[in-house]
This record gives C-alpha cells, sequence and structure tokens, in this order.
C-alpha cells in the first residue's frame, strides 16, 4: 500500500499557517510541480533560487534572526551535501532550520530506512545520529504534521527535517 | 598593499546601526576592533558569511548588512554571488579581504590565487556594482558610498595582514554572542 499521495496544495497551506513566508530552494524532482511550481507563482511567498543547499541553511537563519520564517525545499542529495553546514548553524548553534527534502528514488510504500537506494537510506540514521527531529510525509494523512513540527522547531529554536516520500500532487 | 586591521579600523569609524557579518580573520581582527551587539560571527561551516548576510538583508531590508568575508571563504561559496545578485537586496554590502592564503589553517596558498580576480567574478555573477580596491586611501573615500549607495556592492580588498588578533572562538561560538545580536538585531 503506497497511500493517497500528499497534497501539494496541503502541504502550501500547512507553510502558510506556519507563518513562513520565505522558500529558498534548489529544484528537486520530487517536489518539482506538487510544491515549487505552485510556490514560485504564490505572491504569498518570497522564493530565493540558490545555488547550492547548504547556501540554504545560512539564509534561513539569517531570516530567523530578522524574525522572518523559512523553509529550505531541497533534494537529499542536497541535504546530503549540506551535512557540514547543518551540523555547524542548525544543530551546534541551535538554529531553527527547516527543511523539505524530496526523496528522489525512494520506492513507495518503502520506509526511508528500507530503501535499496543508499542515498535515500542513509538520511534518516544521519538525522538521528545529529539529534534532528524529522517527520515523513509519505500520505496526504502525514501532511498534518508539517505545521506543528515548523512551529515546533522555532519555538525551540531547533532543526527539523520533513521527509517528502512521494511527489506531492498538484493542485489542478 | 593595505592592511586589513587598517581598513578595519577606518571602517569602524563610521559603522553605527550597520549589521556586520564577519568570518574567520576579519571577525578576529574586527572582535579587535569594534565588539559590538550588531556584530554576527560567521565562523563554523566555512564560507557561508555572504549567505548568512544575505538571509539578515531580506529579512530585514530597512538595515544595511555588510559582509566581511575572507577569499578562501568565499571560494567555498562563489554560488552565492549568483543567489545575491538574483536577490538584489539593496541593503547588502559584500567586502572580501584578498590576501591569497588560508590564513586560519597554515596560510597555505589559494588555489590560482595569482590569476583570480574577484570583482571579475562577482561581476559575471550578475552584481553591478563591483570593484577592487588597493590603499587604505581608496577605501577611505568609498567608505561613505559603501554605507550609502544602493546594493547589492560588492568590493574585493587587496590586503595583508596587520596586527594579530586574539582568537576568541568562545565569544565566537557563544550562546549569549547570539542572543545579543539578535536582541540589537531586533531594534
Amino acid at each position: 500500500m503506497t497511500g493517497v499521495p500528499p497534497s501539494g496544495a496541503r502541504i502550501i497551506a500547512a507553510l502558510k499557517s506556519a507563518g513562513v513566508g520565505f522558500v529558498v530552494a534548489v529544484p528537486d524532482i520530487v517536489t518539482s510541480d506538487g510544491l515549487l511550481w505552485p510556490i514560485s507563482r504564490d505572491p504569498d511567498f518570497r522564493l530565493v533560487r540558490m545555488c547550492k543547499e547548504d547556501e540554504g541553511v545560512a539564509i534561513c537563519t539569517g531570516l530567523a534572526f530578522s524574525g522572518r520564517r523559512s523553509v529550505m525545499l531541497i533534494q537529499q542529495t542536497g541535504f546530503l551535501d549540506s551535512i557540514n553546514a547543518i551540523r555547524a548553524v542548525g544543530v551546534e548553534y541551535e538554529q531553527p532550520v527547516v527543511m523539505l527534502v524530496g526523496l528522489q528514488g525512494k520506492e513507495p510504500g518503502v520506509a526511508p530506512s528500507k530503501s535499496k537506494k543508499v542515498s535515500v537510506n542513509i538520511v534518516e540514521p544521519i538525522l538521528d545520529t545529529m539529534g534532528i527531529a524529522r517527520h515523513l510525509v509519505e500520505t496526504d494523512a502525514d501532511v498534518e504534521a508539517v505545521a506543528p513540527a515548523i512551529e515546533n522547531a522555532y519555538a525551540a529554536s531547533r532543526p527539523v527535517c520533513v521527509l517528502i516520500g512521494q511527489p506531492p500532487t498538484a493542485a489542478s | 598593499m593595505m592592511k586589513r586591521d587598517e581598513c578595519l579600523k577606518a571602517l569602524a569609524r563610521h559603522v553605527r546601526e550597520e549589521a556586520i557579518v564577519a568570518t574567520y580573520q576579519a571577525a578576529f581582527d574586527w572582535m579587535r576592533i569594534a565588539l559590538r551587539d550588531l556584530n554576527y560571527l560567521s565562523i563554523g561551516a566555512m564560507g557561508l558569511a555572504s549567505s548568512h548576510g544575505l538571509g539578515l538583508a531580506l529579512g530585514r531590508p530597512d538595515r544595511r548588512v555588510i559582509v566581511l568575508d575572507g577569499d578562501g571563504s568565499l571560494l567555498m561559496n562563489l554560488g552565492s554571488l549568483t543567489t545575491i545578485a538574483a536577490s538584489a537586496p539593496a541593503n547588502f554590502v559584500h567586502l572580501v579581504f584578498v590576501n591569497g592564503v588560508y590564513e586560519a589553517n597554515g596560510s597555505h596558498p589559494l588555489p590560482g590565487r595569482d590569476r583570480l580576480d574577484f570583482a571579475t567574478v562577482a561581476h559575471g555573477s550578475g552584481i553591478a556594482d563591483t570593484g577592487t580596491i588597493s590603499t587604505l586611501e581608496a577605501f577611505e573615500a568609498e567608505i561613505p558610498w559603501l554605507l550609502t549607495g544602493p546594493g547589492p556592492i560588492f568590493r574585493a580588498l587587496k590586503v595583508v595582514a596587520g596586527e594579530p588578533s586574539p582568537q576568541d572562538y568562545a565569544y565566537i561560538h557563544g550562546a549569549e554572542t547570539r542572543a545579543r545580536f539578535r536582541a540589537a538585531f531586533a531594534r
């Protein structure tokens, strides 16, 4: 069972309800149609297109010091490329870096840690080792966790990672 | 060639409510010269000072943000120049201290340091207002523009190290330092 895919519109609504005004992104094919393209057209967000994901760790932190809420929208490969920035800024400096991470290549209905794809199956153990809270959004029912995850990250001033397990649907 | 700390002393004479984002040797020198709550000390993950500054500038367009970067640091995050150019924050000033070495890690040379032109790279990345400054007199003459001109502004400053500064990592990494900046930046 793979379940009903998450609604991109509901995830976007969750970002808004959590007060997110900035989305800092590198394109990811998992979230391209359901999240990044709609966000790019949504006047409620300022989209910052960056070149490399570790930039986003710092951009989001600078925004947080300004009292502005943001999320990074990236792929797991970019997360893996940004570990040192996440470690230094998010974990050691205790900053609310919120990551929405598309799991490109994850098999539908398979837990990330059970994926045959190495770049997918190492993500959760790395997050756990760094003590970063994580939530898997695999089905539409999982979307309910998104807004509280963001609220908690800012309340506690800690990073959080929302793993997007299958492509969110685009609004028709 | 000007000394980095002399440059920073000149800048400190003019800085008021600007947020200063400083990294590595520029941060140590700046702390010695101008220890203030509005200093954002970006050390921990090398190369991210410009991106921290961009986030601050986008979040508070009413405040000027000046990044004191290093050449080795910026080489680790050259894409940030394109991101900055695309975001075009009018309140963002990027000063890169070019000494050609990784000073914090044994003063080994930067790759291609004799051929690399940071102002050209910044201009090619889409930042319109770029330049290179090699003398203290020229830098002092530019400071009023750096504090008032429309950003993003990029300047490569050709420097050598001046007097050594204490390397107070405890202060830089301290949660209290970040809390003081947060409070000052919110005003």
